[in-house]
């Protein structure tokens, strides 16, 4: 990829990325296929963090496998698991290894994972992370030392557009594009009506703001409707289950491609925003035909 | 028990002065028979049982504890008898942390004038404490 | 206040087990009001402990005591005569309680029959919540009086997380999300531009553990 994706974000192209999951364990095996199957039919490819408060492979060990396999990685550090000494070491050794995007998170709790009485960190929250990353950009640590060898970060973050009530998550994502946010990834998005609205207000706080949609692939309607009772600040429309459902036996995940690569059509030919990062959890292998189904 | 001696049972009622005292009076009255193992202690309310007491009438040698209150809504003191009811639960909690089945301590209610009930309430609890056998707390059990 | 709940008995039972006398000591301030190591409780608890061992065929015998303040030294030192009388102290205090004991009485092992929870107040009969962490820097003039440190899951100062749903937290569905607490009172004040300032990390040197303060005399 000769692009960089800061540069790609900059080129007015229709941006798309997808995540690929560590393994828990040291089997790389699926996770480079699932790196060499996207690394050329997205522009990054971002690398969860001990996702959902669940022990793996270390989202940095990731990417730097995504960078030998010759992609381009973004490095998701949540605050959950490291202090501020600890994100600033794994944001140096990042760079050194060629790692230049990097999408800031507080992290989901520790008791929503499988090491329910381990103590969660939050030294820092995602805010706070994207000024780190920019001190660490001026040559000084976050204590003010001088560092030797600086580093340069296309530095993301993420925002719900679905979150209820949305105020108090609208001010977060203005704090966040003052701190420095590049770029946004956001939570799954499924109404588009909805998110048209805070897209407006994306544009109201930073006309420049790129925002990719959260595109979470629904694999069938009982996935859509635990989505809307489990997950906060994701809501799938009724009719979009009601058109899983009518899917014939054994198609529902077909249906979802379909309805997955509708909507990110619909982004793209509205310019609703600047691209979208898919999002199809333990599916990655259908990533292909959701971009197929998209007309990417 | 393998003495062959028929288990006689200590039961020991809390019984309101409102209500339950004197239902035993008129049961006497009215030469309605209830168990003589009952120990009677008279209370001037339900709500007056603590938790304590109860775990002390283990201590010194009961097979079941009773708490005999006002109907629900008759308490003179308007809500000990549903203070004695939270406290039964928490003893029974208790009594179970030990490993001590908490059915051997419950509450029942009782009109200050109905000597049948409170001899056929008697006669259930000594049925009851029967099958469940001598506590298990007793000193020489 | 400090806030304590009892340790499950068979914890206690196997602390005290080699024991033949001990002496239960409660406290007569936060954990009585908590419901968890005044008078009351001291005088259960050895019932129950009493009942216990006799379950298991044994015997234990118990006296009983409770101070008016366990953290101070002064208080703890009216115990002494029944100390001398046992082989062990079961501790009905919060952890204070039960060090001051165990530095006042060195000779006598003291075990802390209770958990020391958190600083809280009750929201209703029986039912305290936690709202201060006792973090040393306080931060509630800028969150409308709701603290985000302890009442925020993740402890977040620069508002909520995806998590928050429909006020409520992700963690615990049954608790608010402090965040949108602290939206609701700001707005309700016309304060909402202290919830868009930018609040640096926390200083962990606030209180530099273990924690001691040396009052001005006045």
């Amino acid at each position: 990829m000769a692009r960089s994706f800061k540069e790609t974000l900059n080129s007015g192209k229709f941006v798309v990325t997808a995540e690929v999951a560590p393994p828990k364990g040291t089997n790389l095996k699926k996770t480079v296929e699932h790196i060499d199957l996207l690394k050329e039919r997205v522009d990054a490819l971002n690398v969860t963090d001990n996702q959902s408060s669940v022990m793996r492979f270390p989202s940095l060990g990731t990417t730097v496998l995504i960078k030998e396999c010759g992609g381009e990685p973004i490095l998701q550090m949540t605050c959950r698991d490291r202090n501020r000494m600890a994100l600033q070491s794994d944001l140096l050794f990042a760079y050194t290894r060629g790692i230049r995007n990097v999408l800031c998170l507080t992290g989901d709790h520790i008791t929503v994972g499988d090491h329910k009485e381990a103590r969660a960190v939050f030294d820092l929250d995602s805010v706070q992370l994207l000024h780190l990353v920019r001190t660490m950009e001026s040559g000084k640590d976050f204590s003010g030392n001088d560092l030797d060898g600086g580093v340069e970060f296309c530095a993301g973050a993420v925002v719900t557009p679905e979150a209820d009530p949305i105020e108090p998550q609208l001010i977060k994502f203005d704090k966040k594009v003052q701190a420095g946010a590049g770029f946004f990834q956001t939570q799954a998005v499924y109404d588009m009506d909805n998110f048209k609205r805070f897209m407006e207000y994306a544009h109201q706080v930073d006309r420049n703001i790129k925002i990719l949609a959260g595109m979470v692939l629904l694999a069938s309607a009982g996935a859509a409707r635990y989505m809307n009772e489990q997950v906060p600040g994701v809501f799938v429309p009724q009719d979009l289950i009601d058109e899983l459902r009518s899917a014939p036996k054994g198609t529902a995940l077909r249906k979802g491609i379909e309805i997955t690569g509708r909507l990110i059509r619909q982004i793209k030919e509205e310019a609703i925003c600047d691209g979208v990062h898919i999002m199809a959890i333990g599916r990655e292998e259908v990533v292909p035909d959701i971009m197929v189904a998209a007309g990417l | 028990m393998t003495t062959g001696v028929e288990f006689l049972p200590c039961i020991v009622a809390f019984c309101c002065v409102h209500s339950a005292y004197q239902a035993a009076d008129a049961a006497g009255r009215m030469r309605i028979p209830y168990p003589e193992n009952i120990i009677m202690v008279h209370i001037p309310c339900a709500g007056r049982v603590d938790t304590l007491h109860i775990l002390r009438a283990f201590e010194n040698g009961a097979d079941g504890v009773v708490i005999l209150a006002c109907h629900e809504g008759a308490c003179h003191h308007i809500l000990g008898n549903i203070r004695a009811k939270e406290r039964v639960e928490r003893a029974n909690a208790l009594l179970r942390e030990i490993g001590v089945d908490g059915r051997r301590v419950e509450m029942r209610t009782c009109a200050p004038n109905d000597g049948s009930r409170f001899a056929r309430v008697c006669h259930e609890l000594e049925e009851k404490i029967k099958e469940l056998g001598p506590s298990p707390l007793r000193k020489h059990a | 206040m400090i806030i304590a709940e009892r340790k499950p008995l068979e914890d206690i039972k196997q602390m005290i087990a080699q024991y033949k006398k001990i002496l239960l000591v409660g406290c007569g301030t936060c954990v009585t009001v908590c419901w968890a190591g005044g008078e009351k409780e001291v005088g259960i608890l050895a019932s129950q402990l009493r009942l216990a061992f006799r379950r298991d065929g044994g015997e234990l015998e118990t006296l009983e005591a409770t101070v008016e303040r366990q953290c101070e030294k002064e208080m703890v030192e009216e115990l002494k005569d029944k100390i001398q009388q046992v082989e062990a102290v079961l501790s009905l205090g919060c952890g204070a309680g039960v060090q001051t004991i165990a530095d006042r009485f060195e000779e006598t092992p003291v075990y802390p029959a209770l958990n020391t929870k958190f600083v809280g107040m009750p929201e209703r009969e029986g039912l305290w919540i936690e709202n201060c962490g006792a973090c040393g820097d306080c931060f509630l003039d800028r969150t409308g009086g709701i603290c985000p440190i302890v009442r925020c899951a993740k402890g977040l100062l620069n508002g909520p997380c995806g998590g928050t749903n429909k006020g409520k937290c992700e963690v615990d569905p049954e608790k608010d999300c402090a965040w949108t607490l602290i939206y609701r009172r700001l707005e309700k004040q016309g304060r909402l531009d202290l919830m868009r300032k930018y609040y640096p990390p926390r200083n962990f040197q606030a209180v530099v553990r273990p924690g001691k303060i040396e009052a001005q005399r006045v």
